[in-house]
């Protein structure tokens, strides 16, 4: 399948045809508009949303606290902490197993790095080219006591294990009853230990098949756990949170941030509870709900509002985007009283929506204006029109700015 | 051997067609296949009469087949690696030197084309690039085979079929540079190419999903031709590579295609590779091959660097799809992909370069057709001089002039989605619009066609 360019491979191998270079003019195929002053290139060696020292990485109130005081960090970006994660699941468990296309030489996006000669070819190895083979394979052996983590090339190809992930791993642990859950030294008949992991989303120039988003889907489907982590440190502990889960899980992993988010992960091992959102900034005129790519982009958005509006945003990453923290979202907007939820996947029957309905519910007369979203239009992502489609700075700030200004 | 003998004769002995009832359109549309007039056993019957399996005899031993242990299938080849005929007792292959010469420069037009888009996605000049390398024959050469009104399916490595049906070079350039002029509206990644004027369905990236596709095409044509019988009978043909062939949709395509007895000639390209994975991790089967025959699927294997075998199996295969009111025919062509896999991939982290190497040297099918025709004295280095150099500058110029046009107008965006605009996509263009003229200094729109009335709405 085809895959979007990855930096370093240009830099590698920056061959150049002669009579290509004598063009005066070369058109990149991407540009940022030159006067712009929201829709800049996202700067993650400066957001706040990451933890760019030690201490920062160490003092994330997750963590365990004997953790806190003996870990080390290294600086890791995203496909380096999936890694680390599955590292430590594989040396500290052995009914993990790691499968999927490609995955034996270190995977497409180098989730899977020397996991195969580490651990031998037994657990972690290629598998056919079937994501339905796969998933199906990955609840099979879950069902009979494993803990196999299946990697999906791309969100986009999912869709060939929609029947194995709707009908057969949400429905597993309700349809075996007594069974489900392993009791007087019986295996469970459910397959909790099943995480299927997936890269998603856009990166600028993956149109039609190598940008989507479709959590939403799965979070119409009640049996599954959809996870999506916004940061290094957050992939490792939610990842191994995941394996651990009594349920299936659904891993998305913004590809966008495999390289260009770079964080100090803790060297040990831990979890992030699932279904717990984090408030990453607190404030009190306006709350902003995301999760994944998008957050640094409501980041910014916020950043640049707060100093034009003078006012104080709060924003919150769900983490987990079903089962999701209905408490948290429902505690900040009654303190607020406005909300913006924003999210990459096209606004129709999106999460958005979800969260939308549930505010309007649950805090209905302490809003003060409308709950915005702002998300993909109700479209495909065309090459070309990426970045007017997915949510950017300037559309998160006039949504912030219309609220508190209703 | 002949071809006639390479192909596996995959249709079960015990079925028989069926009398035609209604003369009129049966004999041409369709022989039915009854398998079977009552499921009762015969009394002292030698042979299984389940409804599953209605030939198959009783035996007394119990043994299990050993695929392992049957020779594999064999490879049909007319030129061997230095472009000479094997066979010198047979008759010449049905090509003019001229038809050879023209299935020549199409394979280099894709291998020149191929070098320079590839170093153009290094540029950053366009997004992403996937090159045909070694499997030029393939495209090709089964390509020249069909009708120009046949249907074709493709996955993704057959720039080549395109290349013969005579998509140009400025339509080739306007896909991957995705601007105005572009069939797809900037939509696509670049090579997903697509075209009705030349009756070749967009090429989508998740794999295996157009193998169905072509069963479904073929069985419309099949019957299109039956209603209409002034229409000349059509067949569908599909590419896919031997990875895509692990997809749920490989198997449900071809035994569809054999219950309905489409005319779909069913093309695997078997190069080895799929990304990283190569076949023996892929499947333990002979090839895929060995699968057509379990559906009952007439089937051969073809060596894929010899461009006048593909093309000679292909017009067979073509023949066999149509004959008797049509079936599906399987070719495997076997190829070694000498690419990466795109411009994604550095495939030396997981095979050695110098077995790409050996692969490069040893066998090619531009190569190995241009050894053929300079032993023929059709070919020699001054045309081949001459033949690289007008095709580069043709592929030049096409490339400067697509470069330059403007991305397609931004209503593209939200059209095509469905036939009309919905209320809430023109309320989003709406809001769009307003954003960016509130904005403008956040959105560089001057280089799509119109600008921003490029969105249509005011």
């Amino acid at each position: 399948m085809p895959s979007p360019p990855r930096p370093f491979l240009r830099a590698l191998l920056g061959r150049t045809t002669p009579t290509l270079t004598n063009n005066n003019r070369i058109r990149p195929y991407s540009t940022a508009p030159s006067n712009a002053r929201l829709n800049v290139p996202l700067d993650f060696a400066t957001t706040p949303l990451l933890c760019h020292t030690p201490k920062q990485a160490l003092s994330h109130p997750d963590l365990p606290s004997t953790l806190r005081s003996t870990s080390k960090t290294s600086r890791l970006n995203l496909f380096q902490a999936v890694n680390a994660a599955l590292s430590h699941a594989l040396s500290t468990d052995e009914r993990v197993l790691l499968f999927g296309e490609d995955v034996a030489f270190g995977g497409v996006f180098r989730c899977s790095m020397n996991l195969s000669s580490q651990f031998g070819s037994d657990r972690v190895f290629n598998t056919p080219l079937s994501e339905q083979g796969i998933v199906g394979f990955a609840i099979g052996a879950a069902a009979e006591g494993m803990r196999p983590v299946a990697e999906i090339q791309f969100a986009d190809y999912v869709y060939p294990a929609f029947d194995q992930l709707v009908n057969e791993a949400a429905k597993m642990r309700f349809r075996s009853g007594v069974w489900a859950d392993g009791k007087e030294g019986l295996t469970s008949m459910a397959c909790g230990g099943l995480v299927v992991r997936m890269p998603s989303g856009g990166v600028g120039h993956g149109a039609l098949y190598h940008s989507q988003s479709p959590e939403s889907l799965f979070t119409h489907v009640p049996g599954l756990r959809v996870v999506m982590p916004r940061s290094p440190l957050q992939a490792k502990g939610l990842l191994l949170a995941a394996i651990e889960c009594p349920d299936p899980v659904i891993f998305m992993e913004p590809k966008i941030l495999y390289r260009a988010a770079v964080e100090h992960v803790p060297n040990d091992a831990y979890t992030i509870p699932l279904s717990a959102a984090e408030i990453l900034k607190p404030g009190s005129d306006v709350t902003v709900v995301s999760y994944g790519t998008p957050l640094y982009t409501c980041s910014a958005a916020i950043s640049a509002a707060e100093k034009d509006l003078d006012i104080s945003c709060e924003l919150i990453d769900l983490r987990t985007v079903y089962p999701w923290d209905r408490k948290t979202v429902l505690d900040s907007i009654k303190k607020t009283g406005r909300a913006v939820v924003v999210h990459e996947s096209m606004v129709n029957a999106g999460v958005g929506a979800e969260v939308a309905a549930t505010i309007q519910e649950g805090a209905f007369l302490r809003l003060e204006a409308p709950v915005q979203r702002v998300a993909g239009w109700s479209t495909h992502v065309g090459l070309m029109y990426e970045k007017f489609n997915l949510p950017d700075v300037a559309r998160v700030y006039d949504a912030i700015k219309k609220t508190v200004e209703y | 051997m002949s071809l006639r003998d390479v192909v596996r004769r995959a249709t079960p002995r015990g079925l028989r067609p069926r009398k035609p009832t209604s003369p009129c359109t049966a004999q041409r549309f369709s022989p039915q296949w009854q398998r079977w007039s009552s499921i009762s056993q015969r009394p002292g019957s030698d042979h299984v009469h389940f409804p599953g399996a209605v030939n198959s005899k009783f035996t007394t031993t119990l043994d299990y087949e050993r695929p392992s242990e049957k020779p594999a299938m064999p490879t049909y080849r007319y030129m061997d690696q230095d472009g000479a005929i094997v066979d010198k007792n047979r008759e010449p292959i049905d090509i003019s030197d001229e038809e050879a010469i023209k299935m020549y420069k199409d394979m280099l037009t894709v291998s020149i084309m191929d070098l320079i888009m590839f170093d153009a996605q290094r540029q950053g000049r366009l997004s992403f690039y996937m090159v045909s390398a070694g499997e030029e024959g393939i495209a090709v050469g089964s390509a020249a085979a069909l009708n120009p009104s046949d249907v074709i399916f493709a996955q993704y490595r057959e720039t080549g079929v395109f290349q013969q049906r005579g998509f140009s070079l400025d339509e080739f350039m306007s896909q991957l540079f995705a601007n105005c002029k572009d069939y797809g509206q900037g939509r696509n990644m670049p090579v997903h190419y697509g075209s009705r004027k030349h009756n070749i369905h967009t090429i989508s990236s998740p794999l295996a999903t157009q193998i169905p596709h072509a069963a479904g095409a073929a069985y419309a044509l099949k019957l299109q031709a039956a209603q209409n019988p002034n229409e000349e009978p059509r067949i569908v043909a599909c590419y896919f590579g031997e990875g895509a062939a692990s997809e749920g949709d490989f198997h449900a395509a071809l035994n569809i295609a054999a219950t309905r007895n489409c005319p779909v000639v069913f093309i695997c390209r078997n190069n080895g590779y799929a990304i990283s994975t190569p076949t023996l991790e892929q499947y333990r089967g002979d090839g895929i091959a060995s699968r057509g025959v379990g559906y009952g699927i007439e089937t051969i294997r073809v060596d894929g660097n010899d461009i006048f075998a593909v093309h000679e199996v292909t017009k067979e295969a073509r023949r066999r799809a149509l004959d008797g009111g049509g079936k599906p025919i399987l070719i495997e062509a076997m190829s070694y992909r000498v690419s990466h896999h795109s411009t994604s991939d550095d495939s030396f982290a997981y095979r050695a370069k110098v077995e790409v190497e050996d692969w490069k040297r040893r066998d090619n099918p531009i190569t190995r057709l241009r050894k053929h025709l300079e032993s023929k004295g059709a070919w020699n280095e001054d045309k081949e001089k001459e033949a690289r150099s007008s095709i580069r500058k043709d592929v030049l110029a096409a490339f400067n002039r697509a470069e330059k046009e403007k991305r397609p107008a931004l209503r593209n965006m939200m059209e095509g989605v469905y036939a009309e605009l919905t209320e809430e996509q023109e309320a989003q263009i709406r809001q769009l619009r307003d954003i960016i003229e509130r904005y403008p200094d956040e959105y560089d729109v001057s280089e799509f066609e119109g600008g921003l009335d490029g969105l249509g709405v005011k």
